[in-house]
């Protein structure tokens, strides 16, 4: 009778160790530290961030237990990076740590030599099926994701070293953007990679944001785009701390589903296929991802339409930007239907899946490039 | 189902025509771009504002239309299977499932089993038949509320935009109730047919303001034309300003407005209105949606090019008026246009730009420079001939020289042409414009040929008297085509090995006599004698470059600006829009069901108990990789729990 009791629960508070309650104590007390500190200067919505944030990254790190491990990594690592600045930006070009690893600029750049090493490993682990290289693989991965993080921490730091009324959340133009979506693909493709216990896919999602990276270094060399501008008067506002990330979970998601389908089209044509997961499970990832993408990619959208009715006096207008997302969005909506109402699987949806990558990137890139519009502020 | 697919590729094919061809842009610009064939052919399909057409509204409306039918259809019977146990389900259909299983069993493992479904989260019902129990259970059936969520939504949404639209609008224009006016016409002029009264549901219209002017109406844009939306109420602008960045980036823009109750005309609100920040007043929202100058005032000096003139007259204007001008018998019409307080430019990198790596993200110091307000002006003659005109209002520093800067296009879009005008040591211009006066007054020629030739031939006099008429002839070539007159000479009258060389000397020649023209003018006006130095070299060399260029500044007028008065005008956007709420709703709606459908799944068993036998089925409205798991996964805890027995 008692054998019922030893079953895995349904109600998981009861598996957390102790461990994550200390992870959590740890996130709580730093969120009441920082409010007692500065809470003075916060008005609701980012006391309201401050605390959120807390119990949304305790929640994450009860999920998914790695996750713990880079949030206090990556905060305290930041945390002394900006104490070592002692509030004057030039230390960045004469402070060891800061000038070789931990200014937002140096973090940025190891990030993306993490990034192209782990593309090259996890292609080494996928030729040679070597174990060892998907760990290594991974490894990096992770440290390029702990590296972009940290740049994106210091560098919100750093805005707000050039003038306090210059500070604003790195998320702002497309160079900070890209940084964004390279971490969130990057920490969507591990999530998937724990749970199907299989690192031969990072041979397929690493190159997609080896080319992000590849985009970002010549934006930055080539455009000089990794200077911090200050805001202009549209993006003053709380929406875009809520509405960019969203959106790039939603870019993140569907790039992911892209390269899975790339890899399901060629073991489904017996390429790589003895090396690469069953085609159901590439399948069903394929599916988690863009249902997960789209959920998120809806809330970016709304969040825009709010945004929007607070900024330009409509939630709607047809801008050339707003277009593509609704186009982006009724494309998956319609990926989503065939799927689940008409039960249609394989190559179609996973070709369908792919042209998806580049009716995403057109609207995330191509309208900034070709169309002009409202959303200028990431124009090429 | 099909149906919808097909409305929605539709859809998404209208809004990417609606992204290509640029919306509401003047029908002038479209025909240039298109020719008049195809602009016809574009503005009888709407193209030119597509989601505003009757086949996209349409589009819209059957969409409504069948997500609502399917809401209907399918809800009735997804309520009852939500509730539904299928506790009916007899042992035959439950061998069919597909995914089911079969164990002996000892005892009596019904508590058991009773406790291993609650414990899993499952509801369950409890059917005796015979000897056989059996338990039905589901968790998760609130998935299907998932579907009927994201539907209405859509419903809403599409509902919400619909009244927001302008649907009501283009019924009354398509039954001749409501005309676009496209006359520039006073407000108060614009007939009744014309005019949208206080009670239209909802509007999205512009109005702009200068300072200490109010409004109670607004203008929507439609077609090649506009309407006129009556305000419940009067809003006025008593400040716009602008704060900058110390980048010198605009930081905010701000709107200090006023509402006045429209019976009593007394003002009843004062608040400052900024990009995201609107005014929300009587269910009619207050945004801040551009800016511009609203009328600023000039007080300018005309300086008479016309002839050799060195004085100026006192002349006045303000932002977007015109002002008539008479110089040398030529009635001329200034028509003033913008005015921009700052003109901030790149003036190159100061220092390096640093490396990318161990670097930090700081700015680039970019050498920014502002250089000072500039106002443009169209010179109109009475045959209706117009130049446009640019003038800095101060002096800009070129190559480490300070000139007055006024540039000249004949067309719009064209770049500029710039007159560059050298300051005298007094940093005013009157030394410049005297010697081009004289450098234009045949009657002076002689003598500053004289001068000349005196200076550099002061023993021959021949010699002087042949340089004096060769001197002579010279400025009288330049002073009528400038440098080009002077070349034509030389080509037509030097050989060709000898022009370089002839050039040359024609050019010392000039400036030298505009040294002595200098002289003369300077101490005519009573002015310190100029000495010979690299400076006043630099300022004739650019005195005779200005007066060439002035050659075909083609006005014979030039405008200084002495002194302005601003004022700015602030574009107001105010909408009403009471789909909004329907909308934001529809929106909580969509979310709340996709995640519903993508995250709560959907479960059900049946444990089927006979004496010594049980069987196991288990389904879910999707079956996935997830379901295959839980499926083995529970087939291993049922065999663990009866293995007790």
């Amino acid at each position: 009778m008692s054998s019922v009791h030893t079953l895995p629960r349904p109600n998981f508070l009861v598996s957390l160790s102790i461990i994550d309650w200390l992870y959590t104590a740890l996130l709580w007390s730093g969120a009441f530290y920082a409010f007692n500190q500065y809470g003075q200067y916060m008005d609701s919505y980012e006391k309201s961030f401050l605390f959120g944030f807390a119990a949304i990254f305790s929640v994450m790190g009860w999920l998914w237990k790695p996750l713990r491990i880079l949030i206090v990594t990556t905060g305290v690592t930041s945390l002394l990076a900006i104490i070592d600045y002692h509030s004057d930006l030039s230390r960045a070009q004469h402070a060891f740590f800061l000038k070789y690893l931990f200014a937002s600029q140096s973090a940025i750049m190891w990030m993306s030599t993490l990034f192209v090493l782990a593309t090259l490993t996890y292609w080494l682990a996928l030729a040679t099926r070597s174990k060892f290289a998907g760990v290594v693989a991974s490894g990096l991965t992770w440290s390029a994701v702990a590296m972009g993080i940290i740049g994106l921490l210091v560098r919100w730091y750093e805005s707000y070293l050039i003038s306090p009324d210059v500070g604003h959340i790195p998320i702002s133009n497309l160079y900070e953007v890209f940084v964004l979506f390279s971490i969130i693909t990057a920490l969507l493709y591990l999530y998937y990679e724990a749970r199907y216990a299989n690192r031969t896919l990072g041979a397929f999602v690493l190159p997609i944001i080896t080319a992000a990276v590849g985009f970002l270094l010549w934006y930055a060399f080539d455009r000089h785009a990794q200077n911090i501008q200050p805001l202009v008067p549209a993006l003053q506002s709380y929406w875009m701390k809520l509405h960019v990330p969203a959106n790039f979970i939603g870019y993140g998601s569907f790039s992911l589903a892209a390269m899975v389908a790339v890899a399901w089209l060629l073991a489904s044509r017996g390429i790589l296929a003895s090396r690469l997961p069953s085609l159901d499970v590439l399948d069903d990832l394929m599916y988690k991802s863009i249902s997960v993408g789209f959920g998120f990619f809806t809330i970016a959208t709304i969040l825009g339409a709010l945004w929007a009715a607070e900024a330009w006096g409509g939630y709607w207008s047809w801008d050339p930007k707003e277009t593509w997302a609704l186009i982006v969005w009724l494309n998956y909506a319609a990926w989503l239907h065939i799927r689940l109402v008409k039960g249609l699987r394989g190559a179609f949806l996973a070709w369908w899946a792919v042209i998806g990558l580049f009716v995403t990137v057109f609207a995330f890139l191509g309208v900034n490039m070709f169309l002009s519009g409202l959303h200028s502020y990431g124009t090429l | 189902m099909r149906f919808a697919i097909s409305l929605f590729s539709l859809l998404a094919i209208a809004s990417v025509i609606g992204t290509v061809l640029k919306q509401n842009q003047p029908y002038a610009d479209y025909i240039i771009k298109f020719g008049q064939y195809w602009f016809t052919a574009f503005k009888w399909l709407g193209l030119f504002d597509v989601y505003h057409t009757w086949w996209f509204v349409t589009i819209l409306a059957f969409l409504v239309i069948s997500t609502s039918t399917c809401i209907y259809r399918n809800l009735p019977a997804m309520l009852r299977d939500m509730r539904n146990f299928r506790e009916q389900a007899t042992e035959q259909s439950l061998r069919h499932f597909h995914h089911q299983a079969e164990f002996s069993t000892q005892g009596n493992p019904l508590p058991s089993l009773k406790e291993y479904l609650t414990h899993q989260g499952f509801q369950y019902r409890e059917r005796i038949q015979g000897d056989s129990v059996l338990l039905a259970g589901k968790k998760g059936s609130f998935n299907r509320l998932g579907y009927m969520f994201t539907h209405s939504a859509i419903v809403m949404i599409c509902l919400g935009g619909l009244i927001d639209g302008n649907l009501p609008l283009q019924f009354e224009q398509a039954f001749g109730l409501k005309h676009i006016e496209t006359r520039d016409i006073p407000v108060s002029q614009v007939p009744a047919i014309s005019r949208l009264s206080v009670n239209n549901l909802s509007f999205r219209g512009n109005v702009t303001l200068p300072e200490g002017s109010s409004a109670d109406v607004v203008f929507l844009n439609v077609g090649d034309g506009y309407l006129v939306q009556e305000l419940p109420f009067r809003v006025g602008l008593k400040k716009f300003h602008i704060e900058h960045y110390s980048t010198g980036q605009p930081k905010a823009f701000a709107s200090e407005i006023q509402v006045f109750d429209k019976g009593s005309n007394q003002p009843v609100m004062t608040r400052t209105i900024t990009v995201n920040h609107p005014l929300i007043y009587k269910g009619i929202a207050i945004y801040q949606s551009s800016f511009g100058d609203g009328g600023t005032h000039f007080k300018l000096k005309a300086w008479d090019l016309s002839k050799n003139q060195t004085s100026w007259l006192p002349f006045a204007g303000s932002v977007h008026d015109q002002s008539p001008l008479d110089v040398d018998g030529q009635h001329l019409n200034v028509e003033f246009g913008d005015f921009h307080p700052f003109n901030i430019q790149d003036a190159g990198m100061s220092t390096p730009s640093k490396t990318s790596f161990g670097g930090n993200a700081v700015a680039d110091h970019k050498n920014l420079r502002n250089e000072g307000p500039s106002f443009e002006y169209k010179l109109r003659t009475p045959d209706g001939q117009a130049r446009e005109y640019s003038n800095y209002m101060l002096p800009i520093l070129i190559d480490g020289r300070w000139f007055m800067v006024s540039g000249m296009r004949t067309m719009p879009n064209q770049p500029y042409h710039y007159l560059r005008m050298p300051l005298d040591p007094q940093f005013t211009l009157d030394g410049f414009m005297r010697l081009r006066a004289a450098m234009l007054t045949p009657s002076l020629y002689p003598e500053i040929a004289k001068r000349f030739a005196q200076s550099v031939l002061p023993h021959n006099i021949n010699a002087q008297q042949q340089l004096i008429r060769s001197t002579i002839k010279e400025l009288t070539l330049f002073s009528k085509d400038g440098y080009s007159g002077l070349s034509d000479f030389i080509e037509h009258n030097i050989p060709a090995n000898q022009r370089d060389q002839a050039a040359q000397a024609y050019l010392k020649i000039l400036e030298l006599s505009a040294w002595q023209a200098y002289v003369i003018t300077q101490t005519q006006a009573g002015q310190a004698l100029p000495t010979m130095n690299d400076a006043t070299g630099w300022f004739l060399r650019d005195s005779l470059n200005a007066i060439n260029d002035s050659l075909y500044y083609g006005a014979p007028v030039y405008l200084q600006l002495s002194s302005f008065d601003q004022v700015q005008s602030s574009g107001l956007q105010l909408t009403r829009s009471p789909g909004k709420n329907i909308v934001f709703f529809g929106s909580f709606l969509l979310v709340l069901g996709v995640f519903t459908m993508f995250f709560v799944q959907e479960r059900r068993l049946w444990l089927l108990l006979k004496p010594g036998h049980l069987l196991f089925a288990m389904s879910a409205n999707r079956v996935t990789l997830d379901f295959e798991t839980e499926f083995t996964q529970r087939c291993e805890h049922l065999a663990d729990l009866i293995k007790e027995f």
